[in-house]
């Protein structure tokens, strides 16, 4: 057999994830839920990168989501842009004020970042939530139709809306991991992990510890950013929920819950934590208890996340 | 023009002088030694002179440039380099990725080549990778390549350290003890290595307190005492220096005890 990289190989797990779950579809409802954990997965390898590989914590990542999900509602509107220039837009902003919160802030040792960007978070879910005649408010607001499914079928290729937006999602973040895995082993991505590992000795060996430090906030703003307006074209409707804390510390959990060192893990707990929720409503009013129970549990028996955990399980009993 | 000039460097916590007035020099293919009893500020010095420490006094003057307390990565871009004490390895890498990540200023590019895997990153992540295997070779760790950096024994991982080091091509090369806890025959090749290094070129300061091996191998040698320089000269000047006899014979640890 020739040998797999951990690249290859991770990229092709997903790849055939995505493409096979949906035989095991008992209704076309779960297309959407699909849809989700593929949006919320590309989001979770942005974080992968900032806190798995640059051992940064943001707490505010939502924030770039809602930038990403009102660019769409926005800029179509305002700008005359088309819907997928939009997601561009989006990105592009996200990119800057990450940029420009960051590079104060990444200059100090410590937790300052997780403080800063918890600020910028509820700011943006401030902004939107009180900018009414822009933004509608905690009602939320319409977002036009990306266009991209009526095209396909004019290629005759007819998918349903939900099945679109499972191939769709299922595809960006496929890409998403790709330019992931390429940066793992790649020398900005060294940098990023030495300075994970000692700030001192990265210091040491030349690298420029605050910049590429930026440079992975950056790089992980974006993602959240097109996460973002995935979410808001899909639904076509857009709240600030998205910009909200809770959607922040869900995006770290899940990474950290799957094992943040590690697209596919965190990718993994994205799924986790998108299913469990529903999976736990047999459980009432104690949902969010069990919830928390689980999280603490894994936390405390399974320190790296719940992948590389059970990975090094089945590796240790196959010795 | 001198290579590196230390020049009344001082620094205190809490009141307390841990570095008072030391000045030397350091010129190229040297190797410098600085001994002195347990606390005697060695560390400090080289905390103070590689950027790690904010000196309070004095200067440091790598190229007739004056560099004190500049960040470290700015020294490494100008041919500084170090090892520390305390080992300061990549725990989360292999011992392969620890020794490439020496070679950063030379494999760094565009970050948007890295992320879209471009032919131009690959080149020049494929480049530090065959440097990097090399410099284990030399250091004898290259059948450790893939492991974990965590995983390996202290007296490896002071290899490690050195390779990662050696990665820069360093025009100064500071070694805090590099050969604490390696046996006689690790000892003895670390030797070797560093006298290599230095008849390349490359100046070294070393901290070390197997004295045989600092009589050896320096060229001269500074002694620190209570953070202050009570010595300085060849190693047969040094060791007759009865301040320096009193300093070790007048402290519990004797030169070998430190850890
Ligand atoms: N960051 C620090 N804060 C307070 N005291 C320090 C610090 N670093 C070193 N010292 C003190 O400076 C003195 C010299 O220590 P050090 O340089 O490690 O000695 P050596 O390396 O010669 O054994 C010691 O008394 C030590 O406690
Ligand atoms: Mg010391």
């Amino acid at each position: 057999m020739p040998k797999l990289t951990a690249k290859s190989a991770t990229l092709l797990v997903l790849a055939a994830l995505i493409a096979v779950t949906p035989f095991f579809f008992p209704s076309g409802y779960y297309y959407r839920i699909g849809a989700l954990i593929f949006v919320n997965g590309l989001a979770v390898t942005g974080i992968v990168i900032l806190t798995g590989y640059a051992g940064q914590i943001s707490l505010g990542h939502a924030g770039f989501a809602g930038i990403g999900g009102y660019a769409c509602a926005l800029a179509p509107t305002h700008l005359g842009l088309h819907p997928s220039l939009a997601v561009v837009l989006g990105a592009v902003i996200s990119g800057v004020l990450a940029y420009l919160v960051g590079r104060p802030i990444l200059r100090l040792k410590g937790y300052y970042l997780a403080v800063a960007t918890l600020g910028f978070g509820i700011l943006v879910s401030m902004v939107l939530n009180n900018e009414r005649r822009l933004t509608g408010g905690p009602d939320g607001i319409a977002v036009p139709e990306l266009g991209l499914r009526g095209l396909l079928k004019d290629w005759g290729l007819d998918l349903t809306n939900g099945e679109f937006w499972y191939f769709f999602c299922g595809l960006v973040l496929l890409i998403g991991a790709w330019i992931a895995l390429n940066l793992h082993q790649s020398p900005s991505g060294r940098a990023l992990r030495a300075l994970h590992g000692s700030e001192i000795a990265a210091g040491t060996v030349g690298i420029d510890v605050a910049r590429v430090k930026l440079q992975a906030f950056v790089i992980s703003a974006v993602y959240a950013s097109v996460a973002g307006s995935l979410v808001a074209l899909q639904n076509k409707f857009i709240t600030p929920d998205v910009a909200g804390f809770m959607h922040s510390i869900e995006m770290v959990t899940m990474a950290v819950l799957g094992g943040a060192g590690s697209v596919l893990g965190a990718i993994f707990g994205a799924g986790i934590l998108t299913l469990l929720p529903q999976a736990l409503t047999v459980f009432a009013e104690y949902e969010q208890l069990v919830l928390g129970l689980v999280m603490m549990l894994v936390m405390i028996f399974l320190r790296e996340g719940l992948l590389p955990s059970i990975l090094r399980k089945l590796r240790g009993r196959g010795e | 023009m001198t290579l590196l000039s230390v020049e009344g460097l001082g620094i205190a916590f809490g009141g307390i002088k841990a570095v008072h007035d030391v000045s030397f020099k350091v010129e190229p293919g040297e190797i410098v030694s600085v001994i002195g009893p347990n606390g005697a500020g060695k560390t400090t010095l080289f905390n103070m002179i590689s950027g790690v420490y904010q000196p309070g006094s004095g200067r440091v003057v790598l190229e007739g440039e004056d560099v004190t307390g500049m960040a470290p990565f700015r020294l490494a871009q100008r041919g500084m380099s170090r090892t520390f004490q305390n080992l300061q390895i990549f725990q989360n890498m292999t011992v392969l990725e620890n020794a490439i990540s020496g070679f950063h200023l030379q494999e760094k590019g565009p970050v948007l080549a890295d992320l879209l895997h471009l032919p131009s990153s690959r080149r020049r992540a494929r480049a530090a990778d065959a440097g990097a295997r090399k410099l284990l070779a030399r250091v004898g760790l290259e059948r450790a390549a893939d492991r974990e950096a965590g995983n390996l024994s202290y007296g490896s991982l002071k290899r490690l350290e050195i390779a990662r080091a050696l990665a820069m091509k360093p025009k100064v090369l500071l070694l805090d003890e590099p050969a604490a806890g390696c046996n006689a025959v690790e000892t003895e090749e670390i030797d070797h290595l560093i006298a290599e290094v230095a008849a390349s070129g490359t100046a070294i300061l070393l901290v070390e307190h197997d004295m045989k091996m600092v009589m050896r191998i320096s060229s001269h040698i500074v002694v620190l005492d209570h953070g202050e320089k009570i010595a300085e000269g060849a190693p047969a000047e040094v060791s007759r220096n009865p301040a320096v006899i009193a300093a070790y014979l007048g402290t519990e640890e004797g030169a070998d005890a430190d850890g």
